[in-house]
């Protein structure tokens, strides 16, 4: 039997060992040739980079892949442990804990102006990342990191309405957040399950600001949400795909991005961003405090906002860059998406998540635990069952032994 | 009729229990990265998966992973299960409750403790604590499993090779262990599943330098779970399948007609005791 499970982890490592990597030239430009990339070349230098899932172009045997941790080891000499997180804020909950030592985490804005309030950030020497130039300058210095000490943007997106044409009336408004509140679409309705999304549609809704501290806006916001609760058919994350993508359902809001992926993939859906004003998102690349190797940290930095690897990440996620040169490389079709790349307009109104005090995420988590309709159940709940348990455990135990005694007569 | 009625049952059974893995398998053929719509068949997934490193690389991980914590599992139960066999009763009694407690224990608990245990120590969580968390909750199995065969042993069988001349270290290599094989075997086994399978301590306990399976494709949900996985799934399926048939049917050949009947009585008597 152990042999057979060996022979079968060898076979799959023998498949392991196929994978070399084949990379296509295109006319886009070679990495900056005035930069010493492989300085830190030959001394065993380390780094750990801590991404999304799904979040970095990785060789699939396509045509034209780019394998991107393979090309910075490659390019530097620097070896990458590359690891994957789900949430911003299971990304926090591993620094805060300890006992790991990462090199470049990639945070969404909101998560980078708590951790810099936390001083869980170290700064970043720019002049290290020389390719900072190619960034669009409307996006240095948000309101997050106004001096850009902490971060460097990856990625960026905004939320907005997708929709079936086939099951939505043309009559209705779709540019507007209000059609997620609209009965006629009972049951229709999909809806983010991440509190800060829900509650910042809810905001938005009644025009108040996505990072507003006032207590009665918030409950105003839950109130809307609870009247939203009887419309919606589920709560979700990324069942969104397939149940937009089956036609299970009419509306929901998700990312841009992603948007992007699923009207191309099913030619009914659109989208739509409402105009009271949506999320701007920004996923930055930053260094945690305690980092090992601060600077191939910046050398990654500035690798992963070279055009080339710009372009090929952006193609391989599907999000908006935002870097002003790997938008000139990429397809007109895609640059040209009002998806992936909005009018000004939509812009302008867009806001960023900012990290909220305490008392607020507290306050928005215990409101959104009520939306949920949780809040019914006592906190004397859970230890009533135990109780409820160990009593019939020992119930059950005592009438077996009864009955052995019984049967041994 | 009855025996009819009997079989549509079973079926219902199997298909109830079988359709979720029947279905993802269908999908990892299915053109689309869509879980409701099928556009065609295509081999992409498969082909796609391995070049994507990122999986493979979890996958070895997690493969390694299990293998190293399931040998010192194994090694680390059966000797705590033959110590454990040779305590006074109240100790005994005592110890296997003991044994018992990480295994009713939730998850979260251990993983959660575990990962401040290895913080507090300054161990650095990575590929050493994963192995040794998956040995942690791996050793109560071996030990559950070896006890029984513990029990079940003739113990004079030990001391008639002692008078036979072994000396005890002989008498132990060449007696008790053929005896305990199977429960040895089972545990075993049964650790490299709870190795692959685990999510929640592995969660809490994996570092930067690491990651096993699980936590990979769970990473994957914010962008929705990539089609790859399906297919790895199906691998991983199709490979055990076939382990299982070539273990049946290695064991029934090595039985000649005759012996494996009266093997099946053996097994039925047994049964019934």
């Amino acid at each position: 039997m152990m042999k057979r499970i060996f022979a079968l982890a060898l076979m799959l490592i023998t498949l392991f060992a196929w994978c070399i990597p084949v990379s296509a030239e295109d006319e886009l430009p070679d990495y900056a040739a005035d930069y010493d990339w492989d300085r830190l070349a030959g001394q065993n230098v380390v780094l750990n980079v801590y991404n999304w899932g799904e979040y970095i172009s990785v060789d699939e045997g396509e045509e034209d892949a780019f394998d991107t941790i393979a090309e910075f080891e490659a390019l530097t000499g620097i070896k990458v442990n590359y690891t994957n997180f789900a949430s911003n804020e299971e990304l926090y909950a591993k620094l805060k804990n300890g006992g790991t030592a990462y090199d470049i985490i990639i945070p969404s804005e909101y998560m980078v102006a708590r951790m810099i309030n936390e001083g869980m950030l170290e700064t970043i020497n720019m002049d290290n990342i020389p390719n900072m130039k190619h960034m669009d300058p409307g996006f240095v210095g948000l309101d997050h990191d106004p001096d850009n000490r902490y971060s460097v943007a990856y990625m960026w997106g905004t939320v907005g309405i997708i929709y079936n044409t086939t099951l939505v009336d043309p009559e209705d408004d779709v540019e507007s957040w209000d059609i997620l509140w609209n009965e006629k679409y009972a049951n229709d309705i999909l809806m983010f399950s991440n509190s800060r999304d829900a509650f910042g549609i809810a905001l938005k809704k009644l025009g108040y600001s996505y990072n507003t501290t006032d207590e009665r806006e918030l409950q105003e916001a839950a109130a809307a949400l609870k009247e939203q609760k009887l419309l919606v058919q589920a709560y979700v994350m990324d069942e969104i795909f397939d149940k937009m993508g089956g036609g299970e359902a009419a509306l929901a809001p998700y990312y841009a991005g992603d948007a992007v992926t699923m009207t191309a993939e099913n030619p009914d859906l659109a989208y739509a961003v409402p105009r009271e004003g949506t999320n701007l998102f920004v996923d930055s690349m930053c260094i945690p405090k305690g980092a090992k190797n601060k600077e191939a940290a910046e050398i990654f930095i500035n690798f992963m906002c070279e055009p080339k690897v710009g372009v090929y990440n952006c193609y391989y996620i599907g999000y908006s860059t935002p870097s002003a040169t790997v938008k000139e490389y990429l397809d007109a079709e895609v640059v040209e998406n009002p998806i992936a790349y909005p009018d000004q307009e939509v812009l302008d109104k867009a806001e960023v998540y900012l990290a909220l005090p305490d008392a607020t995420t507290k306050l928005i988590d215990n409101l959104w635990t009520e939306v949920l309709g949780m809040a019914g159940s006592s906190p004397w709940m859970v230890p009533a069952m135990m109780v409820g348990c160990i009593a019939a455990s020992v119930g059950i135990n005592l009438w077996r032994a009864r009955k052995k005694r019984l049967n041994g007569e | 009729m009855r025996k009819l009625a009997n079989r549509f049952y079973m079926g219902l059974v199997f298909l109830f229990l079988y359709i979720p893995i029947f279905v993802l398998i269908a999908n990892s053929f299915n053109a689309s990265k869509s879980r409701t719509v099928w556009t065609g068949f295509t081999f992409d997934w498969y082909r796609k998966l391995f070049h994507n490193e990122t999986i493979l690389k979890s996958l070895l991980n997690t493969l390694i992973i299990a293998l190293i914590a399931s040998v010192l599992a194994t090694l680390l139960g059966t000797l705590a299960a033959i110590g454990i066999y040779n305590m006074k009763k109240f100790t005994r009694n005592l110890v296997i409750n003991i044994t018992y407690l990480p295994i009713i224990n939730p998850e979260i608990v251990t993983g959660v403790s575990l990962m401040l245990l290895f913080v507090a120590l300054k161990i650095e969580l990575g590929y050493v604590t994963l192995i040794l968390a998956h040995v942690t909750f791996c050793v109560p199995y071996v030990i559950l499993n070896v006890l029984p065969k513990l029990r079940q042993m003739d113990n004079n069988l030990y001391e008639a090779a002692l008078d036979l001349g072994c000396t005890p270290p002989m008498a132990f290599r060449k007696v008790v262990i053929p005896e305990i094989m199977p429960g040895i075997m089972t545990g075993f086994l049964m650790s490299i599943t709870y190795s692959i399978d685990d999510f929640v301590i592995s969660y809490f306990t994996h570092g930067a330098t690491s990651q096993t399976l699980p936590i990979t494709i769970f990473s994957m949900t914010r962008r929705k779970v990539s089609p790859e996985v399906n297919a790895l799934s199906a691998l991983l399926f199709v490979a055990i399948l076939v382990i299982m048939i070539i273990m049946n049917v290695s064991e029934m050949r090595k039985l000649p007609s005759d012996q494996r009947r009266r093997a099946a009585k053996a097994e039925k008597k047994g049964g019934r005791a």
